[in-house]
């Protein structure tokens, strides 16, 4: 189930290294580097929730 | 079986974090912390089945729950401290990971502190 997670967020990883690529050979310095950032921050957010579960699991568990 | 699936997902991560550490170092960790979380996830719903055996052992044995209760709560820390401080380290920020495994120390210092005032007491109950 949650395997795909690890998935799409090598899949992020490797368009955004294809397209930082593109824009870096088009010139776009600064665009490329907003796209990293906004790469990092997606991946970001779908991390938090699962590490958000797991320390509510862990809390649950050993009534932390 | 559950394991071997948790071995599957370790190395599909391992081999995902390799192929991008060279190209997006920030993207192999995150691939790298969301591997750990998910294994560990996956691990805690077998240590719940461990935790209510353990747990209805000291029922039987008519111990104070309050005992296993503090152990328990050990565990989670280091837990939750080790998964924190191993990311850090992953990371490259190892003194970050030093300065949670020292905050982690003391919290558990702070947990047991009831439990040795309660060996404290048992001996000066026995010496007269």
């Amino acid at each position: 189930m949650d395997v795909n997670l690890i998935f799409r967020i090598a899949g992020i990883g490797i368009l955004i290294s294809v397209l930082n690529m593109v824009l870096k050979q088009a010139g776009k310095e600064e665009q490329a580097q907003m796209l990293t950032l906004a790469g990092v921050v997606v991946v970001l957010l779908m991390v938090i929730q699962l590490i958000a579960r797991l320390f509510s699991d862990v809390r649950a568990v050993f009534q932390l | 079986m559950e394991i071997v699936r948790l071995a599957g997902i370790g190395l599909i991560a391992a081999v995902l974090a390799l192929l991008l550490r060279a190209e997006r170092p920030e993207l192999a960790i995150q691939v790298s912390i969301a591997a750990g979380a998910l294994l560990l996830l996956l691990t805690v719903g077998r240590l719940v089945e461990v935790l209510e055996l353990l747990l209805s052992l000291v029922r039987r044995a008519g111990l104070d729950l309050f005992y296993l209760n503090t152990v328990l709560k050990i565990i989670g820390v280091g837990y939750l401290v080790g998964f924190a401080a191993q990311i850090c380290r992953d990371a490259g920020e190892r003194a970050v990971a030093e300065k949670l495994e020292l905050a982690g120390k003391v919290a558990i210092m702070a947990l047991a502190l009831p439990i040795l005032l309660a060996v404290v007491d048992a001996v000066t109950r026995i010496l007269p």
